[in-house]
């Protein structure tokens, strides 16, 4: 089938989709769009966290034809190359990243959690983000980024 | 034909400064190439064909119906491997795709390349596999009395350790004993088993991998494929975590297979279900102990009895065993010591190497007879442990003096010494701060809280006399005016930090600001594995080391150029060094910048360094100088039980390590954070349930990670005590935090619920007496 | 696989009509696990997110009827004052990404005796409507589980709504699970607290073939109350009521050994939640009462 959204303000098309792809797959592998992540591909880990239709969702768990014709908003939506997000910046400051795999992911979340909580308390933060699952800093340098993040953001 | 790959790193920076990563930024906007992530024109998608059960006879395969399916290129089996049908790391027992016989549940039977992944899949449900089903062996007790059956030539005892050290009959006034279970932990790195295959004109082939060892895959992969190792070219791609699941073959000789047969590129990307039988994952562990303590609380004797199940083939088992073996007392004086250890082989799924490396398992059991005999001689559980801790000369159970810093005493002082976390609020119920969390299990009742103690080591480094080194080459040229440093190794940057680490040093040693480290791959010489916390050692070493030659280079020329325009007379040199891309004088003087001096020379070396030389344990007593670097950690935990429900909290951890040098500050915080956590997974949660050799859970919904709300902060006190033996006298920091992390929270759920708690993880049901 | 994709809800009927095996998406929290992990390849699924009825709430006579599609975070936010036991449980649903496009809808559809939002609907007399070509019905969710992921669905229908009381009176949710977050039930609890019917109401999710509700135990502990003149004149239970209506609940579960715990375990731990659930809810209704 063929799929159409629009995805980081673009509108794009991926012809010939299998009805049973994911949205994960048809980013990565249809439109070229990596940075959401396949970790689990059963919405336990949130490393493919993206916005559809400006809700937070795992793009694992979107059936391709579930998003013809919405707004897709991936990690790579969020700041550009030129110039990092302050979520991303801090992220990139703290020693929030070692592998990397989950910080797509978590960017994404972070963004969406400042967005609708502005000053977050750790235990907000902690709960906010219970959906994304990082194997390596044990999270302390996360919830350490969020919070610069959101003090540069409401500054 | 190349995918995308990550540019090379640029960084800025010195040792002992919490550089930020240079992978840091791309990483935050998901542009950062991991291994599931390349794609190339023309790509096919490879898929396996899995046992589905843990033991049986392989009669026939057809694949008559797979290969006429739409989309399929290739379907591949055992007869179709090109070279040596088997590989391993130690013991070349496992076979590319199972032959006549699948030895445990999830074996790689048969391969298939398509066009669409789910093309491949259909494909792989069509191969048509006759199996006559056998009884398996999944009692590692049984196999170690020698089944049956038999599972490979040499019997099903991989590997057997004997440890005598002083009087085999000694006597004590207070002894404990205790026998203890660890289950089977998975590494579980986020980012699945993954690579693309390119093959060439030529018959060879790309490999673009995500590995901890590029060269031991590669060497095992030119076996399998019958080519010579220059057609084998592998090249690292970004990796999403490792933790020990990376160091065996994977899905590397499948995807070349098929690219060879198919003369198309062929990507391979696990899915999490497929993970969890697509690597080895930390050896189940029972063990039985007796600990002999005088009434005055010094360690009499230990006697261990420890049994690894190492699954089906042998992995890295061997050097498992040993490292069980060798550290089975914990970092205390003891001198007489008895230890007996065993790998075996069974129809269970592999295991091998995971972060802490058969020190994890044994920490759970000499440091709960620690509290025991604390408990029977009624004495503080630090002050026995203070009272036993090893100090620099002290001898280990296998003989070697420790030389260096060994501060276990201090590490304890110093955790006993931080301040206790404040009771949770009553007044205000917040239910993420309770056992169960958000789930809304208790609002107070029943919660207890415990504080518990744990202390362990490790080696650093490969043991028993494996020849450990790594390569680099390290290139100084002149680019836009500036000196540049080009840094090339094949060490795998696995999240830790290497990249940045070989800049550092680089940009230490030469003194220059521009410091780019180059990709990994097959092209310069071994860097070892990302594994036994060792890169920092001995990759950190070679950068150094190639960089000291190039910087003899750059000041030998310096003296001639200087000579010559007579500013200094011969041999006037002294003192002269690299600092702020420049030649300074032993003043701190430029004396001549170093873009002026190369112009357009280029200074290009390259040097393999290796640590102190060790030895094989004696086989009758295990005495041996087996290891060259010693790692120390303690933790305290603080958790709050629900006694009635057995559910936990942990509030906080406090951790003392001693890290030597702290070449990135920030690095190693966040490997005592990030250790800890996957060590409270082990303790509380994470666990592949094996039963009758299948693995009940294989998912993130049943094998359940530490969440942002069940890891705590982490307290640190980080010291730098300098090994004299090591380049700039660091110590390898990943493991440690691993190893003593569970077992101290799994003392405090002691403390708590007082409840024995011999197996880990440690389940409500444990907690709770619900007979 | 075929992809159908109505806009309108006699559509959605009549695409069901047509192809009664077509699997029913919506969030795709359950369905996506199944089709990503090569579980299930059904010949079709039918989306159910363009049908814009399915995402309406609102009163039906006395009952609140809640469209099938409303996702979890909405219900937190929207319902949460009418249905505290219902939010509780969908507070406990995955992360927030789960909630955001998980729906109860989709809950009683695959029917897991895991899923958290079976036990506060039973312990307040929920009802599921039903729908296909040939017209409408409502069902008690307590004859609506029939077995393991399996349910009193014909081929033809579609889940359109469920219909629930608002609470009148504190209502409870609790789960146990191995992880303090995004944990699937080990088994789970609910309690409602009907004053004005004078009912307290339970619900059971993950320890027996279906969520079930302990019906010995309400009548108990209903009789308790009543006794003592407890809704009239508020007071503390006794403890030794308490242990029995535990007891009660225990004894009307019938779980399983399996992955995520033991069936001793779950019966214990049901008893522990039951007293510690109505203790709560039990003294809200009482500060409420004197107040």
């Amino acid at each position: 089938m063929r799929l159409s959204c629009a995805v980081n303000g673009r509108s794009l098309v991926a012809e010939e989709v299998w009805e049973g792809e994911s949205l994960l797959y048809v980013l990565r592998e249809r439109m070229g769009l990596f940075g959401s992540k396949n970790a689990c591909e059963q919405g336990e880990c949130g490393s493919c966290s993206v916005y559809l239709d400006g809700a937070l969702v795992c793009a694992c768990l979107v059936l391709a034809g579930q998003a013809e014709g919405r707004a897709v908003v991936t990690v790579e939506g969020i700041g550009s190359a030129e110039s990092l997000h302050p979520v991303q910046q801090a992220f990139a400051e703290a020693g929030a990243v070692q592998c990397g795999f989950c910080t797509p992911g978590l960017i994404v979340a972070t963004h969406d959690l400042l967005s609708r909580v502005p000053d977050p308390t750790t235990i907000q933060i902690r709960e906010a983000l219970a959906g994304n699952i990082c194997r390596c800093t044990g999270y302390a340098k996360i919830i350490e980024a969020v919070h610069v993040a959101a003090a540069r953001m409401t500054r | 034909m190349r995918p995308r790959l990550a540019p090379p790193s640029a960084v800025s920076g010195r040792v002992g400064q919490a550089v930020r990563r240079p992978d840091a930024a791309i990483k935050t906007r998901g542009d950062f190439p991991y291994s599931s992530d390349l794609q190339v024109e023309g790509m096919l998608w490879g898929a396996t064909v899995r046992s589905p059960h843990p033991y049986a006879r392989i009669i026939s395969i057809d694949a008559t119906e797979a290969r006429s399916m739409p989309g399929v290129h290739a379907v591949l089996t055992h007869k179709d491997v090109p070279g040596r049908k088997v590989y391993g790391l130690e013991i070349p027992d496992q076979p590319v795709l199972a032959m006549d016989v699948a030895r445990y549940w999830g074996e790689a039977v048969a391969l298939v390349a398509a066009d669409h992944p789910e093309q491949a899949r259909r494909a792989a449900h069509a191969v048509r596999v006759e199996y006559e089903v056998l009884t398996p062996l999944t009692d590692p007790e049984l196999a170690l009395t020698g089944g049956p059956p038999r599972l490979h030539p040499d019997g099903n005892i991989t590997r057997a350790i004997k440890i005598r050290r002083g009087d085999q009959e000694p006597r004590a006034d207070v002894i404990v004993t205790g026998e203890y279970e660890v289950g089977m932990q998975d590494q579980a790195p986020l980012g699945p088993e993954s690579g693309l295959a390119i093959p060439d004109a030529d018959g060879g082939v790309d490999l673009y991998i995500a590995t901890q060892w590029l060269h031991v895959d590669r060497d095992q992969l030119a076996g399998c494929l019958g080519l010579p190792h220059e057609k084998v070219r592998l090249i690292m791609a970004g990796i999403g975590g490792a933790f020990g699941a990376r160091e065996d073959l994977s899905m590397q000789a499948h995807a070349c297979m098929l690219a060879l047969r198919t003369g198309r590129p062929v990507k391979m990307s696990y899915s999490r279900a497929e993970s969890f039988v697509g690597h080895v994952h930390r050896h189940p562990a029972r063990m039985r102990y007796e600990h002999g303590a005088t009434r005055e609380g010094k360690l009499v004797y230990v006697k261990a009895r420890i049994l690894l199940d190492g699954g089906a083939y042998a992995s890295s088992s061997t050097a498992v065993i040993s490292n069980a073996c060798c550290f089975a007392v914990g970092p205390y004086e003891c001198p007489n010591a008895t230890i007996d250890g065993w790998v075996v082989y069974t129809n269970n799924p592999p295991c091998g190497a995971m972060r802490g490396f058969g020190s994890v398992q044994n920490c759970y059991a000499h440091e709960a007879q620690m509290d025991k005999l604390a408990a029977a001689l009624q004495m503080d559980p630090v002050e026995l442990r203070i009272r036993n801790a090893m100090t620099t000369g002290s001898t280990l159970i296998t003989g070697q003096a420790v030389d260096g810093p060994v501060p276990v005493a201090e590490l304890l002082r110093r955790i006993a010494a931080m301040s206790l976390p404040g009771a949770v609020s009553r007044d205000h119920l917040d239910l993420t701060q309770m056992p169960g969390g958000v789930s809304n299990t208790t609002h107070g009742e029943g919660v207890r809280r415990g504080i518990g103690y744990a202390v362990g080591f490790k080696n650093v480094g490969y043991s028993e006399g494996f020849d450990d080194y790594s390569t680099a080459r390290v290139r100084l040229s002149v680019a836009r005016g500036r000196p540049r440093v080009e840094v090339h190794t094949a060490g795998a940057e696995v999240g830790q930090g290497l990249v940045m680490v070989q800049a550092q040093i680089a940009g230490t040693e030469l003194g220059v600001h521009d410091v780019v480290v180059l990709g990994a791959d097959t092209e310069v010489g071994s860097s070892g594995s990302s594994s036994a916390s060792r890169q920092t050692y001995i990759t950190g070493g070679a950068v150094k080391a190639a960089c000291e030659a190039v910087r003899e280079r750059v000041l030998a020329l310096a003296e001639s150029e200087l000579a010559e325009l007579g500013r200094i007379g011969a041999g006037d040199s002294a003192g002269m060094r690299l600092e702020g891309d420049a030649i300074v004088a032993a003043d701190g003087d430029v004396i001549l910048p170093l873009a002026t001096l190369l112009g357009e020379e280029v200074i290009d070396e390259t040097r393999e360094f290796r640590p102190r030389r060790t030895t094989r344990l004696d086989p009758e007593t295990g005495q041996a100088n087996a290891h060259m670097q010693f790692a120390f950690a303690a933790h305290r935990a603080v958790v709050d039980v629900d006694t009635e429900l057995g559910l936990v909290k942990v509030v906080e951890l406090a951790t003392a390590q001693d890290v030597g040098k702290a070449i990135n500050p920030q690095a190693v915080e966040g490997q005592l954070e990030g250790g800890a956590a996957q060590g409270l997974g082990l303790a509380v949660m994470e666990e592949i349930q094996v039963k009758d050799g299948v693995i009940r859970n294989p998912s993130f919904t049943d094998y359940l990670l530490p969440t942002t709300l069940d890891m705590p902060p982490v307290r640190m006190d980080i010291l730098e005590l300098g090994d004299p033996n090591s380049p700039y006298g660091l110590k390898g920091v990943g493991e440690p935090p691993t190893i003593s992390s569970g077992p101290a929270i799994v003392a405090a759920i002691r403390a708590a619920s007082g409840r024995p708690l011999a197996r880990v993880p440690v389940r409500p049901h444990d907690i709770v007496d619900t007979e | 696989m075929e992809f159908l994709q109505p806009s309108s809800w006699p559509e959605a009927l009549a695409m069901k009509a047509a192809h009664p095996d077509a699997l029913p998406i919506a969030g795709g929290t359950d369905v996506m696990v199944e089709i990503n992990f090569d579980r299930q390849r059904p010949a079709s699924v039918l989306d159910l997110t363009r049908v814009a009825a399915l995402d309406e709430w609102g009163m039906d006579g006395a009952l609140l009827r809640i469209g099938a599609g409303v996702t979890y975070t909405r219900i937190i936010g929207e319902l949460g004052d009418r249905l505290p036991g219902l939010a509780m449980a969908s507070r406990t649903v995955g992360s927030p990404q789960i909630r955001n496009r998980g729906t109860v809808g989709g809950n009683l559809g695959s029917a897991s005796p895991a899923g958290d939002a079976h036990p506060p609907l039973l312990a307040s007399d929920g009802l599921v409507e039903l729908a296909s070509e040939n017209g409408i019905r409502r069902l008690p969710l307590r004859e609506f589980y029939t077995g393991p992921k399996r349910n009193a669905m014909r081929k033809d229908e579609l889940i359109a709504a469920f219909l629930v009381r608002p609470a009148d009176g504190p209502q409870q949710f609790s789960k146990v699970g191995t992880r303090n977050a995004m944990v699937i039930a080990v088994c789970s609890f609910a309690i409602a607290i009907d004053s004005g019917r004078r009912h307290i109401g339970t619900g059971i999710g993950s320890a027996a073939p279906t969520p079930v509700t302990a019906g010995d135990a309400e009548k108990f502990i209903d009789g308790v109350l009543d006794e003592a003149g407890l809704w009239e004149k508020p007071a503390e239970v006794v403890p030794s009521a308490l242990v029995r209506f535990g007891e009660l609940v225990a004894a009307a579960a019938r779980p399983i050994d399996d992955v995520r715990g033991t069936a001793a375990y779950r019966k214990h731990a049901l008893a522990v939640l039951a007293r510690r659930t109505f203790t709560w809810a039990w003294d809200e209704y009482r500060m409420t009462a004197s107040a």
